[in-house]
């Protein structure tokens, strides 16, 4: 054994590691780095690796006690970023034994800690993570999936429809309560708390419960079809939130709502779980994210955070809609759409997806496509998002002329319209004009929605964009 | 002030329901649609108040390896005349994601708008 040598070493002594071949069970992550001048692109890559994992600045005589070349993350590879003469991919392993079973939270920490702050670097950003499957199988994921989800709520063959409630703050509860069994009796399938209500002062949480219950029953009741709400549980503390959510349980309400981010990942799998134990299913909302995976350079895409929620869960999860009001690369969205969804997702540059990643026998999350859409875009968005999504059109429902019912309807027919030519084998895309004008012949209520928004079009410059030349 | 319109509820039944009722060919083109996917096909019938539950009664078992169109349609015809006053469905069984990739409504029961041919 060597002697305790203290003092500063280079971190590319033992951290960067090029002969290294990963193990089946080590956690891959693909950084994309802009260190300072003058540093070379393997010191920094390796100091990546050390301070994400058992490094640092100084060397410390209790490392001898331990076997480091057993702990210590490794860069085992750097690339050029296509298109961009300052940045690098570094690829790093670390050994499973780094992370407490089943807690992307601890995964975080490591990855995405301190390191981010480091003086060395000019900029950060996680890109990738690929998750053994010894690690997948120590989550719990999504409550319920894409499979029983369907089951339960009796959604077979199609999308499912949803909308966020408007205006978004201060209603009544019982005024909010009468625009959920508007939208649901016109045919949407779900309505949703937008996510900035909790429980103010407008409106507690208890009533909007109790009227949204009401609204739930009584469109079944009358439609013959299964209906939810998203009935947002997200609160200042867990012991707030479960309480909630049990009064949800206890009005027979299908479905529930966090807010992944802003609540944390502890709440959200300790929510997860309390679902799978009682049969509730739990939509995911993803307020912040913008803040952490917008900026190219800096932070963490957010297929990895997307990754980090299949495995802390969630049944549905908000991706953006690439056609509407929001940012969305299309090429990257399917990308972490499937890893959303998928058993086995094969590495594919061209949609930023690093490394294959075997999600195993963990179930699917539906992907939520939400914000600034409309009738026109449905033929687009069956196409992109295929049949284990869920669209949202808030807006796109509620603001038609005749109000929500029939905003509802119109969506209804022009979803199915889309997934009957879609099922004829014609050409969602090219042919879409005629797929909902023909639908609208029937459909007084489709004819005036498109009459509505046939301008609107969200037609900006995507700021996170793939590096590919 | 602009003119608005009265929305009528509608009992329906999932997928499909809120297109016009479809044509014979209409029908034909998603029995092939699900036969392309390798969907086995399966018929379920239920009376119409019962409309809302899980299970509804299948019409013998699904019709594993089937794919000819004309097989479906005439188990499709002999389920309509065994039980007129039932809604019968035809649906798609996908043995991986052990789920339906197509269930609609084909027949509705007698006494209510007749489906289809």
């Amino acid at each position: 054994m060597a002697k305790f040598d203290s003092g500063v070493k280079e971190y590319r002594d033992l951290y960067w590691t090029p002969d290294y071949v990963p193990l089946d069970t080590d956690l891959l992550a693909c950084f994309k780095v802009v260190g300072q001048a003058g540093v070379p692109r393997e010191e920094v890559a390796a100091a990546v690796a050390a301070e994400s994992s058992t490094g640092t600045w100084s060397t410390v005589w209790s490392e001898l006690l331990t076997d480091l070349e057993f702990y210590k993350g490794r860069t085992y590879r750097i690339e050029d970023v296509p298109g961009d003469k300052d940045a690098f991919y570094a690829f790093i392993a670390y050994p499973l034994d780094l992370f407490e079973e089943g807690s992307v939270v601890n995964v975080l920490t490591s990855l995405v800690g301190n390191v981010f702050g480091f003086k060395a670097l000019r900029s950060l950003r996680l890109e990738d993570i690929r998750f053994p499957i010894a690690y997948i199988k120590t989550c719990g994921g999504p409550p319920a999936g894409i499979q029983l989800e369907r089951d339960r709520l009796n959604k077979y063959g199609r999308p499912m429809l949803g909308c966020t409630i408007k205006p978004k703050l201060g209603l009544s509860a019982k005024n909010y309560g009468r625009s959920v069994y508007e939208c649901l009796r016109g045919g949407l399938d779900l309505t949703k708390d937008d996510e900035n209500i909790n429980s103010q002062p407008f409106m507690r949480w208890r009533d909007r419960w109790d009227f949204v219950a009401d609204a739930i029953h009584k469109a079944e009741r009358e439609t013959g079809e299964r209906k939810g709400h998203y009935l947002n549980v997200t609160a200042s503390t867990p012991e707030e939130m479960y309480k909630r959510a049990e009064y949800a349980k206890e009005l027979g309400m299908p479905i529930i709502m966090h807010d992944f981010l802003t609540g944390g990942f502890t709440a959200n799998t300790g929510l997860a779980n309390w679902c799978r134990e009682n049969g509730m299913l739990l939509h995911i909302h993803r307020a912040m994210h913008a803040v952490i995976d917008r900026n190219p350079h800096h932070g963490i895409h957010f297929r990895v955070l997307a990754k980090c929620l299949r495995l802390s869960g969630g049944d549905q999860l908000h991706t953006g809609t690439v056609v509407g009001k929001l940012e969305g690369d299309r090429a990257s969205t399917l990308g972490f759409v499937d890893q959303l969804r998928e058993s086995f997702v094969p590495e594919d540059r061209s949609r930023g997806i690093f490394f294959d990643q075997d999600w195993g026998s963990m179930p699917g999350v539906f992907a939520v496509a939400s914000g600034g859409i409309h009738v026109w875009h449905m033929p687009a968005l069956l196409n992109i998002f295929g049949d284990d999504s869920i669209l949202q059109f808030g807006g796109g429902t509620q603001g038609h002329p005749w109000g929500n019912a029939a905003g509802a309807a119109a969506n209804r027919v022009a979803l199915e319209a889309c997934v009957k030519a879609r099922n004829e084998g014609r050409d969602l895309e090219r042919e879409s004009k005629d797929i909902l004008t023909a639908a609208a012949k029937s459909s007084p209520e489709l004819a005036i929605a498109m009459e509505t928004w046939k301008e609107i079009v969200f037609e900006f410059d995507t700021v996170d964009k793939l590096d590919v030349q | 002030m602009s003119v608005t319109g009265d929305y009528h509820t509608r009992n329906t039944l999932e997928t499909f329901s809120f297109l016009p009722a479809f044509t014979q060919e209409e029908v034909y083109a998603q029995i092939n649609y699900m036969l392309a996917q390798g969907l086995t096909p399966g018929i379920e019938h239920e009376l119409p108040e019962n409309a809302m539950d899980h299970y509804w009664t299948m019409w013998k078992l699904p019709f594993f390896g089937e794919t000819d169109l004309n097989n479906v349609v005439n188990e499709l015809e002999s389920c309509r005349r065994e039980y007129p006053d039932h809604n019968i469905r035809l649906t798609g069984y996908d043995n991986y994601t052990q789920s339906q990739g197509v269930n609609f409504v084909v027949f509705k029961a007698q006494g209510s708008s007749s489906r289809a041919w």
